[in-house]
């Protein structure tokens, strides 16, 4: 065990020095590290506990996605009655079942077929399952239900989630921080870290939006007093104004004449005569000409600016807006009318999202708990070593060499990772420390008893070390498998305690099986010493 | 260099752990009673974390904050029973906010009620926002994740020894559990994501001391082939005694250190190591951890074992006295 050959010992002096090295970075401001080669820049990031920041996770609005995949299921069904001239049919939605009875008399298989058709493998050619989009039962007498498979609405959630992760992406990246992270969690959820922000509710209302945009014309057949009560012709629905108008009612048809889908860009800006805030946006081609259209035919009525079934604005159309440009107002303050072209520019998300956890750290908390941690780092680190020097003297010193040896290693691999450093992290860090010197007792505590039972000082450290490694592992691995269990079921904070806890352990066994060992060979091969002193 | 050594366990300490079993048996199995009793009529003072809600920590920006003032301005708000608590210096208050009916959306507006009502006198620290089903979820994966890391251990123990050291290990610990559990309802200590950690780690450290002691009485077991179980493991426990000490000296200075300068957001994860991995953990793994293996029948397949006698103990330490030879079946293994 005391014997060490030369490359062994350059491997363990190289291999600790190399991890220690990645630790560098750590210490030197970002605008000098940034000037280094790529592959010398990873470093710890701090956890949003530490630098402040928001944790917001969202979740789609299943039933949303739901009702959309049911709506154009039944869309669907109703125009392959129409095509096929079923009709007179009646089509109802139960759940997530189409319900359609054909007309008396007419080609029930044709139907069948035809119906059949809306049906579509999932999966895409790459991954074919096997399974398809819509279960379509013949039911007798004209009447076939339909229903949305649930492998469906399970992709098609997975869908909007990787819609909605780039559209947040766009939404956050508009806010101008450092670093934000946007990751999928799950099926149907999206996790986001934004570091370093002075306002999580601006970052909130940013997620909370649809920002679903749509311009629509003012149904004139009625009156909002009659809407309100119940009287709402069928192809249009009642709506109300943002509350800055005082949630003033309207009537809005239903039909889209150009949708958000359409915006080449929207920016907030001033209006020139009243100078209130505004957003200017332009249309694509396509939907300029359909604007273009819809105002000429509709000039001198009103038109409404939805967004998330809330009305904007409904200014009357004085003249065909033929450019593709106009503006939008609505009693915007600077901010708002920045953030609604924020959201225009970013596009609409696929289905609503909820926040269903929020965590947010103000940047004061987050300072004072880097100086807490680092203080009680310090205060702990520096009673172990006394203790320890006090009560293994020389062969303390050895263990406190390691030991510095150990922490400095765990930060080289964090920063190896990248990983994240939160203060439960900076805990697991403080308790590895009172944990790795635990290895070095157990050597030197074996070594004790070796040199009571009567061996000579080098057999004794000998068989001391050779016995307690054995004990070291097997009692190291039990709180390994609690750090592993608890990296996989904890989030955020706790996650970085299980991080530095478990890397510990790791250094903590190597530091004992190599360095620790290499201070005590290289000191028995000069010393030659005849007792042993501890 | 000739400065005396500190030793806290003097060298030859001899003390008959194997007979305190007839106190400490009774008494853990108590402790454990009035645990599981104090966890069911006390409850645990559940975190938002598991029961959903929002937890705000807030700075008075004007000198000591007023809590009575902040109290009647929470009850007019009609959130149901807002709870607000003095967290370290005089201007820093803790605002919890129950979990609000209506689901994830109301949890959000509850919270900027308060930001809201509190204005511009305080600066919001902290804001915690948990929807009841994250909550739900985070305290099923929780309890699942404990079940797991026990059952992880079992297996491996059950792999590197014998299955009594697995299940005496396994007892012992739940038992350290059943304990913290009892100790965190007693001082209504917050339990949220930090307390799971907590009883992770202490599941973890008081095991990694048991593995040491079942270490040595596994070397035992193979070099002491007629040694009575009682005085094997007496010697075993003795011997690894200094180690356990001392070792738990270093876990306590930095535990200490944690709670004294780590400052007020990990006070309740730390008071909980302290109480489970410091006072807890030592003691069974001491006490319970080892003497339960003679109820286990641990090394019944050797000789017969009879009921422990002093002189016997007395003469077999002696004769360990001597250097046992250099190839040792201990080692031979690995």
């Amino acid at each position: 065990m005391l014997y060490i050959s030369r490359w062994k010992m350059l491997a363990i002096i190289a291999t600790t020095l190399i991890i220690c090295a990645f630790a560098i970075p750590n210490f030197f401001p970002k605008d000098v590290v940034d000037a280094w080669p790529k592959w010398a820049q990873r470093h710890i990031v701090l956890g949003l506990d530490l630098q402040g920041g928001s944790h917001i996770l969202l979740e789609v609005d299943s039933n949303a996605v739901r009702q959309e995949k049911v709506n154009a299921l039944r869309d669907d069904v109703r125009r392959v009655i129409r095509e096929n001239k079923l009709s007179p049919a009646s089509v109802t939605v139960k759940g997530n079942t189409v319900e359609v009875r054909i007309r008396e008399g007419a080609d029930a298989r044709l139907a069948l077929q035809k119906l059949q058709e809306l049906s579509q493998p999932l999966g895409g050619l790459l991954q074919a399952t096997g399974q398809r989009s819509v279960d379509v039962v013949d039911a007798g007498n004209g009447v076939f239900r339909l229903t949305v498979t649930e492998p469906a609405l399970v992709e098609r959630i997975r869908q909007s989630v990787d819609q909605s992760i780039q559209i947040i992406e766009r939404r956050v990246n508009e806010l101008g921080t450092v670093e934000p992270s946007i990751q999928r969690q799950g099926v149907d959820r999206v996790l986001v870290q934004v570091p370093g922000l002075q306002d999580p509710q601006r970052l909130k209302d940013l997620l909370g939006k649809t920002a679903k945009l749509t311009f629509r014309m003012v149904d004139m057949t009625t009156t909002p007093e009659q809407a309100q009560q119940g009287r709402v012709p069928p192809d249009s629905e009642l709506l109300y104004g943002s509350a800055s108008e005082n949630k003033q009612p309207y009537v809005i048809e239903k039909q889209v004449v150009v949708s958000g889908e359409d915006l080449v860009d929207a920016q907030p800006g001033f209006d020139q005569r009243t100078s209130e805030p505004i957003v200017s946006f332009r249309f694509n081609t396509n939907g300029a000409r359909r604007f273009a259209q819809a105002t000429q035919e509709n000039v001198g009525r009103p038109f409404a600016i939805v967004l998330d079934n809330e009305v904007i604005s409904a200014p009357v159309i004085r003249e065909p807006i033929i450019g593709g440009s106009g503006q939008i107002s609505g009693n915007f303050s600077v901010q708002s009318a920045n953030d609604l072209a924020i959201l225009l520019r970013a596009g609409a998300l696929p289905a609503p999202l909820t926040i269903i956890e929020e965590r947010t750290v103000g940047p004061g908390l987050g300072q004072d708990s880097i100086e807490n941690g680092l203080r009680a780092a310090w205060i702990g680190s520096f009673a172990v070593i006394i203790f320890m020097f006090a009560t293994y003297g020389l062969f303390g010193l050895f263990a406190n060499i390691a030991v510095a040896f150990n922490v400095a290693m765990i930060l080289g691999i964090l920063s190896l990772l990248n990983a994240t450093l939160t203060l439960p992290g900076i805990c697991g860090i403080v308790l590895t420390v009172g944990i790795a010197v635990d290895s070095n007792v157990l050597i030197y505590e074996r070594i004790r008893e070796e040199v009571r039972a009567g061996r000579s000082a080098l057999n004794a450290i000998d068989a001391g070390f050779q016995r307690a490694l054995a004990t070291i592992l097997d009692s190291n691995i039990t709180t390994f498998i609690a750090a592993a269990v608890l990296f996989y079921i904890g989030t955020g904070p706790v996650r970085g305690f299980a991080v530095t806890l478990g890397i510990g352990i790791i250094t903590t066994v190597f530091t004992a099986f190599t360095l620790t060992r290499l201070m005590v060979a290289l000191w028995v091969r000069w010393w030659r010493p005849r007792t042993v002193p501890i | 260099m000739r400065i005396p050594l500190l030793r806290i366990v003097p060298d030859d300490t001899k003390f008959d752990f194997m007979r305190f079993r007839r106190i400490s048996f009774p008494v853990s199995a108590l402790l454990s009673i009035v645990a599981i009793a104090l966890f069911f009529h006390n409850g645990l003072n559940l975190g938002v974390d598991f029961v959903g809600g929002t937890l705000m920590e807030i700075q008075s920006k004007q000198g000591p904050a007023d809590l009575a003032k902040m109290r009647s301005t929470m009850s007019s708000l009609n959130l149901g029973e807002v709870q607000l608590q003095q967290f370290g210096a005089p201007t820093d208050v803790l605002i919890r906010i129950p979990q609000q009916p209506g689901g994830e959306l109301a949890q959000q507006q509850a919270a900027q009620k308060v930001r809201a009502a509190l204005g511009d006198t305080v600066d919001v620290r902290r804001t915690e926002v948990v929807g009841p089903r994250v909550s739900t979820e985070l305290l099923a994966y929780g309890m699942i994740g404990l079940l797991v890391a026990i059952c992880g251990i079992f297996v491996y123990l059950w792999f590197r020894f014998e299955w009594q050291f697995a299940l005496g290990a396994m007892i012992a610990n739940v038992h350290d559990l059943v304990l913290t559990i009892g100790f965190l309802s007693l001082f209504q200590i917050e339990f949220d994501l930090n307390g799971i950690a907590a009883l992770m780690t202490i599941l973890g450290y008081s095991l990694n001391d048991t593995v040491v002691i079942y270490d040595r009485i596994r070397e035992m077991l193979r070099r002491y082939k007629k040694m009575p179980i009682a005085d094997l493991l007496n010697i075993s426990v003795n011997s690894t005694l200094s180690r356990s000490v001392i070792t738990h000296v270093t876990v306590t200075l930095a535990l200490l250190a944690l709670f004294f300068f780590g400052g007020h957001a990990i006070h309740a994860f730390t008071a909980t190591m302290l109480f489970g991995v410091v006072l807890v953990g030592t003691y069974t793994s001491i006490f319970i951890a080892a003497p339960i293996l003679i109820y286990l029948g641990v090394g019944l397949g050797r000789q017969e074992a009879d009921e422990p006698s002093p002189t016997k103990f007395e003469a077999e330490v002696t004769k360990m006295g001597k250097p046992s030879g250099v190839a040792k079946p201990a080692a031979a293994k690995r």
